[in-house]
């Protein structure tokens, strides 16, 4: 584990997205980008001056984009379809429904700048409704790598995955919390931290901002755990349900609504597995004012010290249960 | 295969699918009826496919994307040799794998799953840009209806297959000028579509959708943009009583109705 508070060295996800991408399509031919004009903010520029035929640009329109991607891997070509998170899920839903996951298309969704990263740009350029969307689709893992390290073995395992796959990409620089070398395992979250009062659990973003809390909680004696969920789709449930028995209470906070994310998804197996306390820390079912990304997220009380807090207080109301 | 026998097979497909829409209770007979002639087309002449080989790279493409005529594809890919010709007989029935719009995880011969309008196009310019990029041979077809071209995903996907140069690619739209509830002209009028087409970039060609003479030469025509082909078709086609009105869109014909039309599908086989 590593010192998130003293190795403050912040990484943009989407390089370590391209220079795994840019590496198999070395490898491997049949891997092509698909994009919806965003070459650059989806950081594709490596990849099409490589291989400008590989680099299918449809322009502006999100729903041809999916379907390409669905028609490309019919044609058996390994698609990358890239987009920002918010036009990629909330336009083409259909899309990514029928041709996707219902037709279990092997095309490799990738949705970059999700949760508040456009968080000047207002609400109709955030993605924090995407979790709640793309999670209820058969076939379609769900996954919001935590670090740059994380990012890089994901997208390495969705390029191998027989299926489609919904990775959720940021460019809100994060600090490397895995160890390098990691491997992606879907479905199977990291514990970053044990202790027996509590379990934090979060992703993408946030889970940094986990940690931190945890070392705040440290300092006054509180030993949280701490589980990065990078799968929202399918869950972990034995890492929820040990969480749930063996500290007795779970926190979690996401970069997305409170209604249908991460949170919604670990509470769907506390309560049918092992109920206990829970909160869920998210953007409240509202449309988020305008800030950055960081200032949002501590708005909506996901600062290591509002998170602690919120940790302290659940404990509070765990132990009144019991007594 | 020559007209005279695809117009043999054509008819029997119409009645098949009449048997079928009769003892289901439902189906959308008008839209089939209208596309049969060209499915039997491509099936039986057209189509570099192996039955059983329904997966093979090299096949040419088809994708049904007015999917909500499935059961006419399911009769054409059963006579063809795809799927057992007595399951036709399980169409919407439970647990079938025949249901209301093709599954291409279930039914062999289906490329991708349609059903909600204005997909298969997007699908198929991806299948022409991956021979393109991949130097496969095969030519992909896609059928829509010509209500389903209200759909702004087909505009999208008409644009970029004229910048991709996709000349091995054939869109079909299925002009039989009615949609669910009313007739095209009264509903968003796109038609004239061959102007519409041209303007992005396309090849045109128009035709009688329900003649074999026609239908043939043009599913065959090869040139160096994408091609469409507006087949002016009529809904119900083969049934005197169905032809051209609205009312047969997804109707289901009573007993009387049912001896008149196997009758008159009959009487040519």
């Amino acid at each position: 584990m590593k010192d998130v508070i003293s190795s403050p060295k912040l990484h943009d996800c989407r390089d370590a997205f391209v220079s795994v991408l840019e590496r198999l399509g070395a490898e491997n031919p049949k891997i092509v980008a698909v994009c919806n004009d965003s070459v650059g903010s989806s950081k594709l520029g490596g990849f099409k001056s490589k291989w400008p035929e590989r680099l299918v640009n449809v322009g502006i329109a999100e729903q041809n984009m999916v379907g390409v991607g669905a028609g490309l891997a019919n044609g058996g070509l390994l698609p990358f379809v890239c987009g920002a998170a918010c036009f990629l899920t909330g336009r083409s839903l259909e899309q990514i429904k029928a041709d996707i996951a219902y037709s279990n298309a092997n095309v490799k969704l990738i949705g970059i700048s999700s949760g508040m990263a456009y968080g000047e740009l207002g609400p109709t350029h955030h993605s924090i409704e995407d979790f709640a969307w793309t999670r209820v689709l058969p076939n379609l893992p769900v996954v919001a790598p935590c670090d740059s390290i994380e990012t890089a073995a994901a997208v390495e395992w969705a390029a191998s995955y027989d299926g489609p796959v919904f990775l959720r990409l940021s460019r809100v620089g994060v600090p490397d919390l895995l160890p390098a070398g990691h491997k992606f395992e879907l479905g199977k979250a990291n514990l970053l931290r044990d202790g027996d009062a509590i379990t934090l659990i979060a992703n993408g973003t946030v889970t940094h901002r986990m940690m931190k809390a945890a070392a705040l909680l440290a300092e006054q004696g509180i030993e949280a755990r701490v589980l990065n969920m990078a799968t929202v789709r399918p869950i972990d449930v034995d890492a929820v349900v040990a969480a749930a028995r063996e500290t007795g209470a779970i926190l979690t906070a996401e970069e997305h609504s409170t209604f249908g994310g991460l949170g919604s998804a670990i509470a769907e197996v506390v309560v049918a597995e092992a109920p206990v306390p829970m909160k869920i820390l998210g953007v409240p079912g509202i449309f988020a004012p305008t800030g950055s990304a960081e200032f949002l997220l501590d708005e909506f009380g996901m600062s290591p010290a509002a998170i602690a807090e919120a940790a302290i207080a659940l404990i509070a109301r765990t132990s009144s249960r019991i007594s | 295969m020559q007209p005279n026998d695809l117009d043999r097979i054509a008819r029997q497909i119409r009645l098949r699918d009449l048997q079928a829409v009769f003892e289901a209770g439902a189906g959308h007979i008008g839209g089939e009826m209208s596309a049969i002639d060209i499915l039997t087309a491509l099936y039986f002449r057209v189509l570099r496919i192996w039955p059983d080989q329904p997966r093979n790279p090299d096949r040419d493409r088809f994708v049904l994307s007015k999917g909500h005529v499935a059961l006419a594809l399911y009769v054409t890919l059963a006579k063809r040799g795809f799927i057992p010709e007595d399951e036709v007989a399980t169409f919407l029935k439970p647990h079938s794998r025949l249901n209301g719009h093709p599954n291409c995880n279930k039914v062999p011969g289906v490329e991708t799953n349609t059903g909600p309008l204005g997909h298969g196009l997007p699908v198929a310019v991806g299948m022409a840009k991956a021979a393109k990029l991949t130097g496969a041979k095969y030519h992909t077809y896609v059928m829509t209806g010509d209500g389903e071209m209200q759909e702004g995903s087909n505009w999208e996907a008409i644009a970029s297959a004229a910048q991709f140069g996709l000349d091995n690619l054939t869109l079909i739209i299925d002009h039989n000028r009615f949609q669910q509830g009313a007739s095209l002209k009264d509903t968003n009028n796109l038609a004239p579509f061959p102007a519409k087409l041209s303007a992005f970039g396309w090849d045109v060609t128009e035709i009688n959708g329900n003649a074999m003479d026609e239908i043939v030469p043009a599913l065959e025509k090869r040139g160096n943009r994408p091609h469409c082909i507006v087949a002016h078709t009529n809904k119900g086609h083969g049934i005197s009583f169905m032809q051209d009105t609205v009312d047969w869109h997804h109707k289901v014909p009573n007993a009387d109705q049912y001896k008149i039309a196997v009758a008159e599908l009959s009487e040519t086989l």
